[in-house]
């Protein structure tokens, strides 16, 4: 059985930034439209999120995000969201690349949680920036899956006003 | 206020399946094989394709924003996915009450959140703290 997934390289890295900043293409009220309505299909989303006469009555004065919101699907300021090397095998894929550090040999990789502190809502015209993403920690359990490597990570998105929209504790799990 | 505890919100139910995963994946740039095709799911060590992490996110979300309507905020959320949410299935978000207390201007309401399959199943579980602001 496999001792630990966790190596001197990898522990050395925690608490270390990685990833560039990424910033969103201004939110369009379509793209909320469009989220809203996936995660609440069949019934029809709350009008806060499509009637812009009725989001004008809210607290909001317009229309809002929903909270779980993501500006930066498909597209950013820098272009399409391209396949990259992790994304075209994610089942192994982990911060180690941009860190620049040798990765451990798992080969499935999932999503165990999150830790989300929100801020101000995302808006129509809204441009959202994520700075790097912190490598939080390396952990270790024992799994029905075997030894998994639990790796956790914090990333901050901020809006044009620099005013904090969230931050997020990811959670993944690999083995 | 201790009179709200344990109040249950109204559930939030959703049935787990490809189309539902299809849209989501469609918004949110998911196309994940663990996702898309049961052998990438059985590969993973799951006996099917599963749903995305996310979208359980987002169903916890769901469930307090329709208790809440437009009156009031959610502040932090967290959650441990605790099981693959497989096809075929219901996925039920629910959340209960277990503090309320007054913060500054606002009142804060603590929620146990978590979503389940009709067999009981624990998906994902955690912690919303949401807020509403005191009518002056």
């Amino acid at each position: 059985m496999m001792e630990t997934w966790i190596s001197d390289e990898m522990r050395s890295a925690i608490g270390r930034e990685f990833g560039t900043v990424i910033r969103s293409l201004p939110i369009c009220a379509s793209d909320i439209r469009k989220w809203a309505l996936a995660i609440y299909w069949p019934k029809p989303p709350p009008k806060l999120f499509w009637d812009e006469a009725y989001a004008a009555t809210t607290q909001h004065r317009g229309i809002v995000a929903p909270e779980e919101f993501n500006p930066f699907a498909w597209f950013t300021a820098d272009g399409p969201v391209l396949p990259r090397e992790s994304s075209q095998n994610p089942l192994r894929s982990g911060p180690e690349g941009a860190l620049k550090i040798s990765a451990p040999d798992t080969h499935v990789a999932l999503n165990g949680g999150r830790e989300i502190v929100h801020g101000v809502r995302m808006r129509p015209g809204d441009v959202i920036t994520q700075g790097p993403t912190k490598l939080v920690d390396y952990r270790e359990r024992s799994t029905r899956h075997g030894l998994t490597l639990i790796t956790v990570t914090e990333s901050t998105w901020t809006n044009q006003s620099e005013e904090t929209v969230r931050v997020t504790r990811g959670t993944s799990l690999r083995y | 206020m201790n009179k709200y505890i344990d109040y249950e919100l109204p559930p939030f139910e959703r049935a787990s399946d490809f189309a539902a995963w299809n849209r989501y994946a469609a918004v949110n740039d998911e196309f994940i094989p663990i996702h898309m095709d049961d052998e990438a799911g059985r590969a993973a060590g799951f006996q099917s394709a599963f749903g995305m992490g996310n979208l359980q996110v987002a169903y916890l979300h769901a469930v307090l924003r329709e208790w809440m309507q437009d009156e009031g905020r959610v502040m932090s959320l967290t959650c441990q996915m605790r099981a693959p949410n497989l096809r075929g299935t219901l996925t039920t978000a629910t959340g209960k009450i277990i503090k309320v207390s007054d913060e500054g201007d606002d009142t804060v309401v603590e929620i146990e959140v978590a979503t389940r399959t009709e067999d009981g199943t624990i998906l994902s579980q955690g912690v919303a703290k949401v807020a509403f602001a005191n009518v002056q």
